[in-house]
């Protein structure tokens, strides 16, 4: 009971303290601060109410167990991000969206290609593409290079929409104007159209940094060395080793939030002049 | 009409050529051993036809693929396991289920965060950190828990649907709720609208388009979630069950009839609401 009514009453006052904290002026640190608290919180409710119900360590462990765990096993979880992490949804990630790209250059002079793939390419964007995954492990065989090759089928298509969209984003003032100044097809590309198309690119970069980890795992689940994230965490459920599922998670978010992190911060040196990065 | 059907056609022809040629390349292999060990040479078209009519071929062509989800919708009675309708149809609720309760979860909650300012600064940044977060690798947990507490069926399955669906939502009526510019809210404030009417009267009618470009992806990424919620129940129903089912039998015509028919599904809802926008949008006189 004492459990329970402590993370109620940690509830109220950390929501209060936010509420409170957000009529102040928006400031860095504030906006840091509040979402900080919010997660603290839960953090600390999850805890609290995995004690106070007195819930089994198999249907939902304590963060605290999860942390234990995850300083335990480090060498595990870092066999296997470098297993699926690295060989194989960051290998996928750059052979997909350098494909995708190089692919809309390529059609970038046929406007005819370009009105068929885009609508085909919005399509196949939105199919089911994790389905190829058990296909692509039985051609690529079960090491990293099956996922590696699900990601890329994962990220070509979404990338390639956003390039080809990003290419036409120049208007024609502009494009008329390079042509007075009797640019060439590749000056106007580099100077003028590919700048102008960095924040659809990222845009499609963004998109697919979480997608590639998807991928990456979840072909695992169809076979897969005794190493890698997707084949711990299936076998682990199986073990009911809930722990150090969670702690697989985790290395998961960590990961692709820094993936993210990481591509956003290149966007913002990239594409400074943008209106949605400039200060507010 | 022309202009725009022809490039898309050339695409999707040049697609199947494609398909038909990759049929070829990668089930020579197994067509010249199979021809070795018949003590037979194989002519060029022989070899073509027998790459386009293997049992398990590596790639099948399109139309084994066709012909099997002939076979396994219009000639199987709906109730059979053998027949793709009826997985089709377990995962089709699965999905529908998701998106539903994605779709709420997700417009309730941009309704908070447009309110309260609190909410903003707190819970949004969380939204977006959540989908860093590949929710598909848990699927396995969320099920197998959820079955140990009891919870089986569908509800797993939308659970993880849900989770996929809802962060389009938040994100696009976040925006669309605060679509509307200061001028038309100081409008509102001149008619002494309360919060609830200036939501009603001016928020909700904004968000509109915003809301169908959101609900087109939430619904594809929740039958991304009900398949792959599919995979771990051990192969029972679904079209990701036919999907596990195949590849460990090495049924690859099975995995691509699956697969095909995913696709259609996707298709078809994401069409349906595609129309439900063009209608809705029309009526309310924001096409333009």
């Amino acid at each position: 009971m004492i459990w329970i009514s402590g993370a109620l009453v940690f509830w109220v006052l950390m929501w209060m303290l936010n509420v409170k904290l957000s009529r102040r002026p928006s400031s860095r640190l504030v906006g840091l601060l509040v979402p900080a608290i919010f997660g603290v919180s839960i953090l600390v409710i999850w805890e609290a109410l995995v004690h106070g119900f007195e819930i089994s360590p198999v249907l939902l462990p304590a963060p605290s167990a999860i942390a234990v765990r995850f300083a335990n096993s480090l060498p595990t979880l870092w066999v296997d991000f470098v297993q699926t992490f690295v060989k194989g949804a960051m290998s996928g990630y750059i052979i997909g969206c350098g494909a995708a790209f190089l692919t809309a250059i390529a059609v970038d002079r046929s406007p005819f290609l370009q009105r068929g793939l885009l609508p085909v390419g919005n399509f196949v964007a939105a199919l089911p593409i994790v389905g190829l995954a058990p296909i692509l492990v039985m051609w690529f065989g079960f090491d990293w290079q099956s996922k590696s090759a699900v990601v890329v089928v994962m990220v070509f298509f979404p990338m390639l929409v956003n390039t080809v969209e990003g290419l036409k984003a120049s208007d024609h003032m502009q494009r008329d104007l390079m042509q007075t100044y009797g640019a060439s097809y590749s000056q106007g590309l580099t100077k003028l159209r590919l700048p102008a198309a960095m924040p659809f690119i990222f845009n499609g970069l963004k998109i697919c940094s979480t997608l590639a980890l998807i991928g990456a795992i979840v072909a695992e689940f169809f076979g897969s060395p005794v190493r890698g994230m997707g084949f711990r965490i299936s076998t682990e459920v199986g073990r009911l080793a809930l722990d150090m599922v969670w702690a697989e998670i985790t290395v998961a978010a960590l990961a692709g939030s820094a993936f993210y992190g990481s591509v956003a911060l290149i966007e913002k040196s990239v594409t400074f002049w943008h209106p949605s990065q400039r200060k507010r | 009409m022309i202009s725009r059907v022809a490039p898309v056609a050339t695409v999707v022809l040049a697609i199947v050529l494609l398909w038909y040629a990759g049929a070829v390349a990668l089930n020579s292999a197994w067509a010249h051993d199979k021809a070795k060990r018949a003590n037979v040479t194989l002519g060029f078209n022989e070899l073509v036809m027998d790459t386009w009519a293997q049992e398990k071929p590596r790639l099948p062509a399109p139309h084994q693929v066709i012909a099997e989800i002939y076979k396994t919708t219009v000639l199987k009675k709906i109730t059979s396991k053998r027949s793709l309708i009826w997985h089709g149809w377990v995962t089709l609720s699965a999905t529908l289920l998701g998106f539903g309760l994605g779709t709420g979860l997700g417009i309730s909650l941009a309704v908070g965060i447009v309110h309260s300012r609190a909410m903003d600064m707190s819970v949004l940044p969380w939204v977006i950190a959540s989908q860093t977060i590949p929710i598909l690798a848990i699927a396995p947990m969320i099920i197998v828990v959820l079955n140990a507490v009891g919870i089986s069926g569908l509800l797993p399955k939308a659970m993880i649907s849900m989770y996929l669906s809802f962060f389009p939502v938040v994100v696009g009526m976040v925006k669309g709720l605060r679509a509307p510019d200061s001028m038309q809210l100081d409008q509102m404030h001149t008619w002494n609208s309360s919060r609830s009417t200036m939501f009603w009267k001016l928020r909700l009618p904004s968000s509109m388009p915003y809301l169908f470009t959101s609900l087109k992806i939430a619904m594809a990424a929740s039958l991304v979630g009900a398949i792959v919620g599919e995979l771990p129940t051990g192969a029972v129903a679904g079209l990701g069950a036919r999907l596990l089912a195949g590849s460990y039998y090495g049924q690859t015509i099975q995995i691509w009839s699956a697969l095909v028919s995913a696709a259609i599904l996707a298709a078809t809802l994401v069409a349906i609401i595609g129309f439900l926008q063009s209608i809705t949008l029309r009526r309310m006189g924001m096409v333009r």
